[in-house]
This record gives structure tokens, sequence and C-alpha cells, in this order.
């Protein structure tokens, strides 16, 4: 049982991380090293219908940025073209700039792209493998042989789910509830120690007492990982997010703060949505 | 509505409830009718000799059609190497990679030869396999079997990837998976039942195939001599001794074609079986 008393404490990477984040928090607005993703002049098309037009944002590192807006605006759109996942869909098409801490996102190798970028789905999706394959997915594909059974269970940890399932690590994972499999998907993105979660509607299809359990997740993860979700739930957007963006129609109307956006918008289409007139 | 017409309503309406109803248990009793009339006829002839020896020659009774079985056995072993990887990997063309015209195409092309008359397969078979080498033999009779069993596995392939949710494709890509090894690693093993059940299918349909086999494999009244060599199968056997002018030949024929009828059955209730599992632990 030695691997498990280990893994109750957290690594020396954690501590670590913990106590960089912690040392900077004081001076946290400073722009040097604030920015993960950086992205200009972004237009999407399928086929010849544009989906997204002349996006500029930037996503802070560590922080939790809220993508809201009426569905079919491009939300979702958008976050896709984060980690190149819009290229799985045929005949669609990229003009703009995204930057990865500082490097262009299609100068990375898509494979390396998606490991550093992990992302998590509206519906579950655990593969019909065990739990413990589910998580060691990841790590597989990259060709990682060292430790599995630690990252395994340090990653369902960090989802808060490794009470729930240590005894059954072997049953098929669609055992689990529903929110159970959303919280084994976000270990599986997790494994692989990504720099940013993008997450598209990941409690739409969940109960409330399980969404919170995933917005207090999202809450402790921000130590380590930058987060952008997409979210049709403006209290969740309002609670677990830092900075929130509000799109309509493809375009980027307004982006800001959380508590200043759904205070004092600056936008009137903004505060149309966000006060629930449309949408 | 007047009560006249209400009436010619519900005779009409009971009518043809009725109609299909005897369709539907006619369907059902040709199957017992045919399976009763094997078990009546040859059950008399089925013994452990008959599973265990060879043909008796013309005139004496008793005997067995051992290498008859074993022979469709080895028969369809061949059609399987040779026809479920191609219709495996094929069908996995169509559902993952393919385009939207060159699918079409390949789907048709697929459907076509899935018509095609099995005697016709026989012929290409034969001038493919036995015409150049100048004698009958096993292999040539796995090829016409082999070709049989292709578009069958590729259209269950195909399907039943296509009702693997595109979701999990994408929660692999997700994780830096390439389009190979997503299909590899999560979409295959996501469909194996019921690919698997395809592939069990299309054999289970070939085994009773005789046509292809008369001038492919031809017909062995000995233990074949290796693959390059003529081999007995149970169709042909029940088509020799059927039409033979000896009673005991008669009901070894229906005796085979009891043991054929079973090897059939058992392959789909086997996957009735495996389907059903694999179902329970999903919806769980």
């Amino acid at each position: 049982m030695a691997s498990a008393s280990q893994g109750n404490s957290p690594t020396a990477g954690q501590i670590a991380r913990q106590i960089t984040v912690s040392e900077k928090t004081p001076a946290a607005s400073e722009k040097e090293t604030s920015v993960r993703f950086e992205i200009s002049d972004l237009n999407f098309y399928y086929g010849s219908k544009q989906a997204v037009f002349g996006l500029n944002l930037k996503i802070p590192k560590n922080k939790v940025t809220a993508l809201i807006g009426p569905s079919g605006c491009g939300k979702s759109t958008f976050l896709r073209t984060l980690n190149r996942m819009n290229e799985t869909i045929r005949n669609t098409r990229v003009v703009g700039k995204i930057l990865l801490d500082g490097q262009d996102i299609l100068q990375i190798d898509v494979v390396k792209l998606r490991r550093r970028v992990g992302m998590v789905f509206q519906r579950p999706n655990p593969f019909p493998k065990s739990i413990y394959d589910n998580v060691a997915y990841g790590l597989r594909i990259n060709g990682y042989s060292g430790r599995l059974n630690d990252l395994v269970e340090h990653s369902l940890k960090r989802a808060a789910l490794w009470d729930e399932v240590k005894d059954a690590l072997h049953k098929s994972a669609f055992a689990l509830s529903g929110g159970q499999q959303q919280r084994l998907c976000i270990a599986r993105a997790l494994a692989v120690d990504p720099e940013v979660l993008l997450m598209d509607e990941p409690c739409s299809a969940l109960d409330p007492v399980t969404t919170a359990k995933i917005e207090e997740l999202m809450f402790q993860l921000k130590d380590s990982c930058t987060m952008a979700i997409v979210t049709h739930n403006m209290q969740q957007a309002a609670r677990a997010s830092d900075f929130t963006a509000f799109m309509l129609d493809g375009k980027l109307i307004e982006h800001n703060e959380t508590s200043q956006l759904f205070t004092t918008p600056q936008d009137p289409r903004t505060e149309a949505y966000i006060t629930g007139r449309f949408g | 509505m007047s009560q006249a017409r209400l009436i010619w309503r519900r005779v009409l309406n009971a009518l043809m409830l009725t109609l299909t109803g005897v369709a539907a248990f006619g369907v059902v009793s040709i199957l017992f009718l045919i399976l009763g009339y094997l078990i009546w006829n040859g059950g008399r002839s089925l013994n452990w000799d008959f599973l265990t020896h060879l043909p008796k020659p013309v005139g004496e009774s008793g005997g067995g059609m051992a290498n008859a079985i074993v022979g469709s056995l080895k028969l369809l072993f061949l059609a399987a190497v040779l026809g479920l990887p191609v219709g495996l990997l094929a069908g996995v063309y169509l559902a993952e990679f393919g385009g939207k015209v060159f699918t079409f195409v390949i789907r048709y092309t697929t459907d076509l030869l899935n018509g095609v008359p099995s005697i016709v397969i026989g012929i290409f078979a034969y001038s493919l396999a036995v015409l150049p080498v100048k004698h009958f033999s096993a292999f040539a009779g796995g090829v016409a079997l082999g070709i049989m069993v292709i578009p069958i596995t590729v259209r269950s392939t195909e399907e039943f990837l296509r009702a693997v949710p595109g979701t999990l494709r994408e929660g692999a890509m997700a994780l830096g998976a390439s389009q190979w090894r997503t299909i590899a690693t999560v979409v295959l093993p996501a469909a194996s039942g019921g690919i698997i059940t395809g592939m069990l299918l299309s054999l289970a349909r070939v085994a009773g195939e005789t046509a292809p086999l008369l001038f492919t494999a031809f017909s062995n009244r000995y233990w074949s001599q290796g693959w390059a060599q003529p081999i007995a199968s149970l169709p042909v056997m029940i088509y020799t001794y059927a039409i033979a002018p000896y009673d005991d030949w008669h009901r070894q024929a229906w005796a085979a074609g009891l043991i054929l009828l079973g090897l059939v059955l058992l392959a789909n209730v086997g996957c009735r079986l495996v389907l059903s599992r694999k179902g329970m632990t999903r919806s769980v």
C-alpha cells in the first residue's frame, strides 16, 4: 500500500507548482507569463459557411475562462479550434493565428498539441474498457511505459473519483453513473498532464449535485491547469469562471473578468443575454 | 361516419391482422417443418459411425461422412482466412475513411457482389484456381467460399462500426491518438461483438453452398491428401447421395443435412448469446 500513501500526499511537482502559484498570487495581475492562449483574428469556415468571425481573445494561465452565448453562436466551434479537433471534420478551414505559450499551434505536432491541450466533451464518452484502461489510454498511446499504476491513481484523485472507484478499477467504465463517467473522462484527460483543459458543456448532461462536484473540481484544478469552458448555464459561468467571453453569431461581443461582465456589461447585447432577454 | 363504414373498417382491420399473423406463423413453421423432416428421415442414420467413419463402397450399408464433416470445416477455415480479413478491412474503409462518391461505388459494388449467383462465383474460382493447375483442390473451394464471405462481412462490419458513437472517436483523438490508432484501439473493440457475429453469420451462410464447390473442391470419398487435393464437403455429399438410387444413401443424405443445419443453427444461436452478453455489460 506504499503507493496509496504516497499518492495521498501531493507530489513534489504539485507542491512546487502550488508554491510558485501562491508566490505569484499577490502580483497575479502582472502580464509577464499570464497568457496561455492568444487568439488573433480567427475565422472559421464549415465549407462556405463561416462560423467564427475575426475573433481576438487572450486566455489567461491557470484561470477558468467561460464562453457563453446562444446555441449555434460558434462557442464550441471556437473551443475545438484550440486543440485542432475541427481538423477531423471534412471541408473545414481556419484562418487566423492561435498562439499557445507564444507558439503557433499549427507549428506544433497535432499529437503533442492534443497532449498539452486536453478536452472534455458534452456527454461522458468513456471507452468500452475498464476504468483503469480508460485513464491509462492517453499514457499508453503516447508511449509512456513507466509506473502506470501510480499515474492512474494520481489522475483519478485529481478528478475526485479515486475513493469511489479504487476497488473497481478493472470493472467496465459503463458501470459508472453519468457524473462518475464524466469525472472519469476528466481523469483520462488529466492523465497526460495537460496545460490546458477545454470543456465543451461538461455538465449539460448531469444533475445539479454532480455539476457542483465538477465545478469544485475545476476550482481545485486551477492550480495546475488553464481551463476554457463552454456553458449554457449562466450561473455556472458566474460561479466557476474568472473570465467570461460572450459570443453572438460567431463574433466575440465582450470579454472581461466574470464579476465585471455579469455586473456591468459594456455591450447592450451582453446585457440582454445575461438578463435572459434572448438565447 | 355511417355505421356500415365503421363495421367495414373493423372487419378489414381484423382481416389484415389475421393475414399478417398467418404469414408470420408460416415463416416459423417452415423452419420447424424442415427441421422435423430432417430429424425424421436422417435421425435413423445419425449415429457415432456416421460421425467417425468414411463412406462405405457402393452396395455396402453403414459407414459415415467423417471426411465430409472435417472437409466442410476445412473449407470454412480457408474461406475465413481468405475472405474475412479483406471484408473486415474494406468495411473499416467504408465506415471510417471513404469519401462520398468512392464509398457509394464500393458499397454498391459490394451489394452487387453479394447478389452474384454462387454458381457464377464457382466458375470464377474454377478458372482462377483449378484451370491453371488442372485439378480440383480444397484451396479452390476455399477461394470460392472466401469470395462469397467478403460482401456479407463488409456490410455487417460497416454497419456495426457506424453504430459506434462519434464521441468515442473524438475522445480518443483528443488524447492525441491518430485516426488508425483510434479505430484499432477504441472503435473496433467497441464494435467487436457485432463484427464477430457478422463474420460467423457469413460463414454459416456459405457453409451450405453447394454449387461453387461442385467444380472447385469437387468431392472425395476418402480423407483429403492436403489443400491441393479434392476434398469432400457436406453439401456436395448431400447432393451426391440424394440423387443416388439407394435408400441407404438417401437416409445418409438426410443425416448430413441435419448435421449441416445443426452447425448453422449453432453458429446463429452462439452469435445471439455473444451479442446479448455484450449488450448487457453495455446497458448496466
